[in-house]
């Protein structure tokens, strides 16, 4: 059913360190390499090595520029993948019951065998979440790597997220938001992690860590000790017959 | 939003079939023998040949089937159920129109309610989306049923009633083009907003894309990023106000009832409709073009 569950056991999610993200694009990377042979059809490419090269992706790496009314501008990058919302808009669209979100972790999924692949998830998603796969007609979105996260054949540290195992920054965190003692609640709470677009009602479950303030040097004056030259010894002797001259 | 030519068509198409469909269900007219054989059967090729176009823009249409199931919450499957519960519904009207059976009007009654639901579904999957601040607001459904009306009127050949809705529609025209062409701005949103970098944490200001997360258009782009022709907007509207509007508002009136007349008046208004259409999605503007810096 594309019913919402009123209620979700855990709320499982990233945390993303806007701060410490380099935009490297290995979670670009590693969640298309993950998804070329995991959950569901193979996320593919169209035209991949030639003039017009597209493909599907589940995770996006976006690269702004920050201007504040004072200092230097900030370059902030800036992943873009599914929040996982509490109220998914995505979720009551779907007209087939292929779009839908678990009850016992808050994840969001699609059953591609029932996706007629109409496209409206897409257009009720704020954050361009979901994309069309163009080999096999059916909507692709990121699943929390849920074939990664319970698969008890990984080693532990490997079962998290890809994004996440690979970023080598550690600009990706992975837990359970339901759980305020979890990393990513604490996170959240100390960096305040915010929402996007919080005033269309769909309360993520993933937080954006805000970049920290950089330090920087006292720029106010920087040639004034130029100007204040005390010369000494033999040069201080020598200024001060030629001033008197 | 990218204008998909099987969306517009089959909006169009089955929006005026069903608005026809619904003036035939209430008896206006009640044609018998073959002329009601060739009315019903515009009304229902109409309606069935757009809901059969809308499957070309699928990714998996053979799983059509699935699309009745959600009615609880999808305004998609809610069309998918209202528009075969009207087909059906108007079948016995039809036949009994068609063979002088004189069975009683009430199923006809049910079945033009059932059309009417059909377009309000049809325009509530647009008018539902947050997403899109053009389309979510009343003006989109009132849009959709007064093109149903109009169009319908035309084929039905109601005169009064064609030239009241076509009056109507202009109205609602003109008033959709007003309040949507200050939809997006009136919603605040801007790439600040959208990312929090102009608003949130310590570190605030202006913000700007510094460079794109991929070289080449995604499906996001194709999709909700439609920048090309923008610039034929007034002259579409034009096209748009005339042909839907003012033209059967003032032709069906003064014309003659006749085929003939009928038949160039609907075609008329088709042209405004789908002028209408193409505008409707490529002027749609997605919050999800902010992060790329476009919209």
């Amino acid at each position: 059913m594309t019913s919402l569950p009123t209620h979700t056991e855990k709320k499982l999610g990233l945390a993303i360190d806007l701060d410490t993200c380099v935009g490297c694009q290995a979670c670009v990377t590693a969640c298309k390499g993950w998804n070329d042979q995991g959950y569901g059809a193979p996320l593919s490419d169209q035209d991949p090595y030639g003039a017009a090269p597209s493909g599907a992706f589940l995770n996006r790496v976006h690269s702004y520029e920050i201007t504040p009314d004072q200092g230097a501008a900030v370059i902030v990058n800036f992943p873009r993948s599914c929040l996982h919302c509490e109220d998914a808009p995505c979720v009551p669209v779907c007209p087939t019951g292929a779009s839908y979100k678990r009850v016992e972790d808050g994840i969001v999924l699609v059953n591609e065998d029932a996706c007629i692949g109409c496209g409206l998830c897409a257009w009720a998603c704020p954050y361009g979440a979901r994309e069309m796969d163009g080999d096999v007609g059916v909507m692709k979105k990121c699943t929390l790597c849920v074939d990664r996260i319970y698969n008890e054949h990984l080693p532990e540290e490997d079962r998290v997220p890809a994004c996440v195992r690979t970023c080598p920054t550690g600009a990706r965190h992975f837990g359970d938001f339901a759980d305020p003692d979890s990393t990513v609640s604490q996170l959240a709470k100390q960096r305040g992690g915010y929402d996007l677009m919080p005033d269309l009602g769909t309360r993520p479950t993933n937080k954006y860590l805000p970049p920290r303030r950089k330090d920087a040097p006292d720029m106010s004056a920087p040639l004034a000790p130029l100007l204040d030259i005390q010369a000494t010894g033999f040069a201080g002797w020598l200024d001060k017959v030629l001033g008197k001259i | 939003m990218h204008p998909a030519p099987s969306v517009i068509v089959f909006t169009v198409l089955s929006g005026m079939g069903f608005g026809l469909l619904a003036f035939l269900g209430a008896g206006l007219p009640a044609p018998s023998g073959w002329a009601a054989f060739f009315h019903w059967g515009l009304g229902y090729s109409l309606a069935v040949g757009g809901l059969l176009a809308s499957t070309f823009h699928l990714g998996n249409p053979q799983r059509f089937l699935r699309a009745f199931t959600q009615w609880r919450s999808s305004w998609l499957s809610r069309e998918a159920i209202a528009s075969v519960a009207c087909l059906l519904a108007l079948a016995p009207v039809a036949l009994s129109n068609w063979l002088g059976f004189g069975w009683p009007r009430a199923l006809g009654l049910i079945g033009a309610v059932l059309a009417l639901a059909t377009i309000f579904c049809t325009a509530m999957i647009y008018a539902q989306l947050k997403t899109i601040p053009r389309w979510n607001h009343w003006t989109t459904p009132a849009l959709f049923v007064a093109f149903a009306g109009a169009g319908g009127a035309i084929l039905a050949g109601q005169s009064g009633a064609g030239a009241v809705m076509s009056a109507l529609l202009l109205a609602l025209l003109l008033a959709a083009f007003r309040i949507g062409d200050g939809a997006f701005a009136a919603r605040a949103q801007t790439l600040g907003t959208a990312t929090g970098l102009g608003t949130i944490g310590p570190v605030q200001g202006t913000v700007r894309v510094f460079e794109q997360p991929h070289t080449s258009p995604n499906y996001l782009m194709r999709e909700m990023i439609y920048l090309v022709a923008r610039k034929h907007v007034q002259k579409l509207r034009s096209v748009t106000l005339i042909g839907a509007g003012i033209a059967p508002a003032l032709l069906l009136p003064l014309t003659p009832p006749s085929l003939l007349g009928f038949a160039v008046i609907a075609l008329v208004h088709l042209t405004g409709a789908f002028a209408a259409r193409w505008l409707f999605f490529a002027q749609a503007e997605h919050v999800v073009g902010l992060y790329y810096g476009q919209r």
